[in-house]
């Protein structure tokens, strides 16, 4: 029989064990990254793969579209989803209690749990004609359709983090503001939201996160042209997708190192997208 | 009566003799099992599914498994040991035989054709004018005679061995536009153009039906006939390549595919023989 303390040791190691697995994984990954693009930055050529021409056949390894490409489609995701996961939220909240706000959110949960390709696929049998039509310009893979499809990707994460923290303001407050004589949606749009700002912000943070991370849906409705995006019905490439269409390039390939770029890029983004976080949660009111 | 007895005789030799037959290519798996893993070219998956499905069916203790990705991931995903066989739709590259080396079989030929959609009139496209289209000079179909509306141009990325090849027999290495679609299979640039009215791009011909309308080149059309005679140019070898000498499962589907029912079987699939 093993006594109480030896148990918590025991416990106590597998917790730090698997603390240090899953923090290591992370770094063993950046240094990765950082070791394979370390060549484009030693050799100056940096400015070479920011370039806006990514023509291999041509010796043109540029990746400044696939930058340009992943800010315009994630932001206008951001630009949708924001608002109305935040609205969606509040809606659930208001209702709070009720048959029909579980029934709500049940269904919101499942949404964010539909695997991405399943988006992407419905998508490009309904959206993308749907786009083409109504604009008459260009194929219908465009920025639009992607960002279309991403906020919807985005809005059950923005919502459901938003009334999580909505949740998390004393009751003290809310009883407060009941018995001045607020409504119970006044309440949420002046004492709680207001008073969980910060959760507000991370859920639109982790969801922008969500948006520039997704692969597949850019690579089915985006159009994938390596150009940087001039209007909102044109064709572009993000990152992930840039990195899963030429993922196959041989080691020592210009391509190759390109694509190490690129997944440094999106490294570095959710770094300090995580580092703003931190500094937002960390500041007084 | 005798000679109706005769020729049922006949009838039954010839049918013992074309189940034998029939036996004889898939006999080649007599007392093998496991996993074949294959990948690269888009073009073969059709066609290599198809006797897949035949051979898993006969001996259920082996395992077929295709996938796409293009020409170069096959060749590097061969090269890592990945898998067992690598497709590629174009002849492999002295380096690329030398850095893994690669065995090559070429099993089919296949053609290359530029399709529309079937909503356009378009019948024929010269070659100046098929450059001029994907290198973005013309960009409206009004220029090949169609409606006042944006020409949407489909292209494959650059791991694909049907966009080299097209490349360079079609638009006689001239560059293709930055602002074409990037689709990443034959399969998938099928379904994009089937999709889109105002849609151009290029697809192997045994993956090509009736959804999508191919172009005649210089009055030239694209039949498996034209790339046999040689007169229809845009054409290419379809190859499956191991690592070092096939052993067990990779040999005996090469020796299936190049087999005179194999070769029944790409001849099926859109493609010419090579035997």
């Amino acid at each position: 029989m093993m006594d109480c303390r030896r148990k918590a040791q025991i416990s106590r190691a597998i917790l730090v064990l698997s603390t240090v697995v899953t923090g290591s994984m992370a770094l063993v990954i950046f240094l990765f990254l950082f070791r394979f693009s370390l060549p484009l930055f030693s050799s100056g050529s940096l400015g070479k793969f920011l370039s806006k021409n990514w023509d291999p056949d041509a010796g043109a390894f540029g990746v400044y579209p696939m930058i340009a490409g992943s800010a315009c489609i994630a932001s206008l995701a951001m630009v949708l989803a924001a608002p109305l996961g935040v609205a969606l939220a509040v809606f659930m909240e208001l209702y709070a209690g009720s048959r029909f706000s579980r029934f709500l959110r049940y269904f919101v949960e499942l949404m964010s749990g539909i695997p991405t390709v399943v988006y992407g696929f419905s998508a490009l049998f309904i959206l993308v004609p749907l786009v083409r039509n109504t604009f008459r310009y260009g194929s219908g893979f465009c920025v639009l359709s992607a960002s279309l499809v991403l906020a919807l990707l985005v809005i059950p994460t923005v919502s459901l983090i938003t009334m999580d923290r909505i949740r998390e303001v004393p009751r003290d407050f809310v009883l407060a503001a009941g018995s001045l004589g607020a409504s119970r949606l006044e309440t949420l749009l002046r004492v709680q939201l207001p008073y969980a700002w910060r959760g507000v912000i991370s859920a639109v943070v982790l969801g922008g996160g969500r948006a520039l991370g997704d692969t597949i849906i850019a690579l089915m409705l985006a159009g994938n042209a390596v150009s940087v995006p001039s209007s909102l019905l044109d064709s572009a490439r993000t990152l992930t997708a840039h990195i899963a269409l030429v993922s196959a390039a041989d080691y020592e390939s210009l391509s190759f190192k390109a694509i190490f770029l690129c997944g440094l890029v999106l490294f570095l983004f959710s770094m300090f997208s995580i580092v703003f976080l931190r500094v937002v949660e960390r500041l007084k009111e | 009566m005798k000679k109706t007895v005769m020729i049922n005789l006949c009838l039954l030799l010839t049918l013992l003799f074309s189940v034998y037959g029939f036996a004889g290519g898939l006999d080649l798996f007599e007392g093998l099992s496991g996993t074949l893993r294959i990948a690269g070219g888009t073009a073969h998956i059709k066609c290599e599914m198809l006797a897949g499905k035949r051979i898993m069916r006969r001996f259920p203790g082996i395992t077929i498994i295709i996938g796409g990705g293009g020409s170069g991931v096959g060749i590097k995903q061969l090269c890592e040991g990945l898998i067992d066989i690598g497709n590629t739709g174009r002849a492999p590259t002295a380096a690329e035989i030398e850095r893994c080396n690669l065995n090559v079989y070429k099993f089919a030929v296949d053609g290359i054709a530029v399709i529309v959609n079937p909503q356009r009139k378009i019948q024929n496209i010269s070659t100046a004018q098929l450059v001029n289209v994907f290198s973005g000079k013309t960009t409206n179909w009004k220029e090949l005679g169609g409606p006042d509306a944006t020409i949407n141009v489909y292209t494959r990325d650059s791991e694909s061995g049907t966009r080299k090849v097209f490349w360079k027999k079609g638009l006689k290495r001239a560059p293709i536009t930055r602002r074409a679609n990037f689709v990443k299979s034959n399969a998938a640039m099928k379904t994009a153009v089937a999709g889109d009215p105002l849609g151009i791009g290029y697809i192997s011909l045994g993956v090509a039906d009736s959804s999508v309308k191919p172009l005649a080149i210089d009055g030239i059309y694209p039949s498996i006939e034209n790339v046999k005679t040689g007169k229809y140019k845009i054409a290419r070898g379809l190859y499956m390549n191991t690592r070092g000498k096939p052993g067990g499962l990779a040999r005996a589907f090469i020796d299936y595919m190049l087999s005179p029912e194999g070769q029944e079987l790409v001849k099926g699939c859109g493609f010419l023989p090579v035997k």
